[in-house]
């Protein structure tokens, strides 16, 4: 395997869309990639994030071989998936969230035991894993339940398993906590990370629009939207990039007439704003090192203000996000656009 | 929810297991997407009321107006025979050809698609299974169609039905096979096509009556569809006065009926394969709006 787990290289993809009876039937071109270049390394779990419509879903097909390029190339484990997909899949798996993959009629083990037909394991040692994971997984006691009798929650639970059995070298999780409750959601992260922790070989790419799952799970993550990237890195240097100052809230008893002008006035404060409260102030201060703190807080002492609450403000991926397209996620979705 | 989550690390658990590749793969993918469809049989009786007890129908008319219009004994159980053989149609019109789009409906079509094993493995499987658990509903048409009219069974080569047999359900499947990489690039339309053929072929492919009734050329233009043949050269092999009614000679059919075979398998092989490309070519492997 190729030090890159995964490469793109001026990525892009079209759909042409034919026109209702109204518009002629005509072809129009939707881009839903455009010049996408990104490099994962082994052993990485990267995000893409962004809102529906974005293009991480496309992305994710063209590097499970279900869909081709129209421009540019993409490279799973050293191989071209256009041109290679037999040796691209023996090294992959994906599951996507809300899938309902499988036979209702079938129980969870036989639904997952096909699967694994379909990679050539053999059917016992296929069985022995089945069990072991779903044990771990919490569904031990499901393994003879027909799939259509599982929650959503269960059932994703179950589609972590497809995907972890087969021993992927590069998994693809697409949207993988799409429509679960906040601790099926903590569940599934868990899962993730502790295959991910298992063997440091492994990769992970995983597409969500939940901004705390990129936070807390990936290594590296990059924003995109309409198609492009618009960044790409960790979530920390994300935020890093965002934020020049750091930022302090101090929440204190009433002032006695310092003012914003004495603080600005102290080294290394770049900004400070106050918010006269009913039982005291709020400040906000905008510090080019965090060193610069102590001598605000000496500034308060020295007047017998006292400190009620003291919060370093932290920017996050969504702030990042903003920073980067101009409006948040959720307003994005709610412009409408469709994966 | 349950939360018994445990992801401390665990060695073995991930372990790599050896996984075969090739003709070894190959097979087992066949196996495991038969499954399916013959354990779904055993868990889903509605096939009891709509694979046994309509056709069965379908047959009693056929018996009574034959049995009215006083029709030579045999006549009874060509129509048993072709209630037996409509399952066979039946299945493959609409749980074969349609199956990939209903695959890609489900979101099962992209993960065999991604997982090593060939598609062409899918739908032998598919196919396999399909005529199984159909053989099964045939055998009771069969059964209880000879108890309930009587009717009388005269093999003259056990040998020749079993090949004819085997022939017309390898190029049955095989056309099934061929029709569901069609169906798939028609997606929605493919409905309707099944609809639209499911009742003419009832008639031009004679499964009530000899086909030796039509004018040559609509029984020659018939005979495309492998069961038309099968079912000819079935009756004069296992009725008393089925040769005197047969369209063309069984060498002659069971000759039709290997290269329909051929046909249909290679056909399939290759219509799989385009469509594969076209279908990631043009997205439409999971999107059906593309």
């Amino acid at each position: 395997m190729s030090s890159l787990a995964i490469e793109t290289k001026s990525l892009g993809r079209i759909y042409k869309i034919r026109g209702n009876k109204k518009e002629k039937n005509e072809i129009k071109q939707l881009k839903a990639l455009s010049d996408v270049n990104i490099q994962i390394e082994q052993g990485e779990l990267f995000g893409l994030l962004g809102p529906n419509g974005a293009g991480k879903t496309t992305l994710i097909k063209i590097l499970t071989t279900l869909l081709a390029p129209s421009m540019g190339e993409a490279f799973v484990a050293g191989f071209n998936v256009l041109n290679d997909p037999q040796n691209v899949r023996p090294l992959i798996n994906m599951v996507s969230g809300g899938e309902s993959s499988g036979y209702g009629l079938l129980t969870v083990r036989e639904n997952l035991w096909m699967f694994s037909q379909f990679y050539g394991l053999p059917s016992r040692a296929a069985n022995k894993r089945i069990a072991d994971l779903l044990k771990m997984v919490g569904l031990g006691d499901r393994i003879n339940t027909k799939s259509s009798d599982l929650s959503t929650g269960l059932r994703q639970k179950m589609n972590i398993v497809r995907g972890f059995m087969t021993d992927p070298e590069v998994l693809f999780l697409d949207e993988p906590t799409l429509g679960l409750d906040v601790g099926a959601s903590r569940d599934v992260r868990h899962l993730i990370r502790g295959w991910l922790e298992d063997d440091k070989k492994r990769t992970l790419l995983l597409t969500t629009h939940y901004m705390v799952e990129a936070e807390e799970l990936c290594d590296r993550v990059a924003i995109i939207n309409q198609g492009r990237v618009l960044a790409c890195d960790s979530p920390s240097a994300l935020k890093r990039q965002l934020q020049e100052d750091i930022l302090f809230e101090i929440k204190t008893s009433p002032l006695n007439g310092l003012t914003t002008k004495e603080l600005v006035a102290l080294s290394e404060v770049h900004t400070a704003t106050l918010t006269e409260l009913e039982d005291g102030a709020l400040l906000k201060l905008a510090l080019v090192e965090e060193s610069a703190l102590g001598p605000v807080i000496n500034a308060l002492t020295d007047r017998n203000i006292t400190i009620m609450n003291l919060n370093k403000h932290e920017p996050t991926l969504e702030d990042v996000f903003v920073k980067l397209v101009g409006h948040s996620i959720a307003e994005a979705e709610k412009g409408g656009q469709d994966e | 929810m349950n939360n018994e989550v445990t992801t401390s690390r665990t060695d073995s658990i991930y372990a790599p297991l050896p996984k075969v590749t090739g003709w070894r793969l190959f097979i087992k993918s066949v196996i495991a997407r038969a499954y399916p469809r013959l354990i779904g049989q055993q868990r889903e009786k509605s096939w009891l009321f709509f694979d046994i007890f309509l056709p069965m129908l379908a047959v009693s008319a056929y018996v009574f107006v034959y049995q009215a219009i006083k029709a030579p004994e045999d006549y009874v159980g060509f129509a048993v025979m072709g209630g037996a053989m409509t399952a066979f149609w039946l299945n493959v019109l609409w749980s074969m050809s349609s199956q990939l789009y209903w695959e890609k409906e489900q979101g099962n079509l992209a993960l065999y698609i991604i997982a090593p094993n060939q598609m062409m493995a899918i739908l032998l499987g598919m196919a396999m299974g399909g005529m199984l658990a159909t053989a099964l509903r045939a055998v009771v048409i069969i059964f209880l169609g000879t108890i309930l009219f009587n009717v009388t069974f005269v093999v003259s080569s056990f040998l020749q039905l079993f090949l004819v047999f085997i022939l017309s359900m390898t190029a049955l499947y095989g056309m099934g096979m061929m029709m569901a990489s069609l169906f798939l690039l028609l997606s929605r339309e493919a409905w309707h096509l099944s609809n639209l053929a499911q009742e003419p072929i009832y008639l031009v492919s004679g499964f009530y009556f000899p086909i030796s009734s039509f004018p040559l050329w609509i029984a020659a233009g018939a005979s495309i569809i492998p069961l038309t043949m099968g079912l000819d050269a079935m009756r004069q092999l296992i009725f008393k006065s089925g040769p005197s009614l047969g369209f063309v000679s069984v060498n002659l059919e069971i000759t039709v009926l290997s290269v329909l075979c051929v046909v249909f398998l290679v056909g399939s092989k290759v219509l799989l394969d385009y469509m594969e490309k076209l279908a990631i070519r043009e997205g439409r492997l999971t999107e059906n709006r593309r």
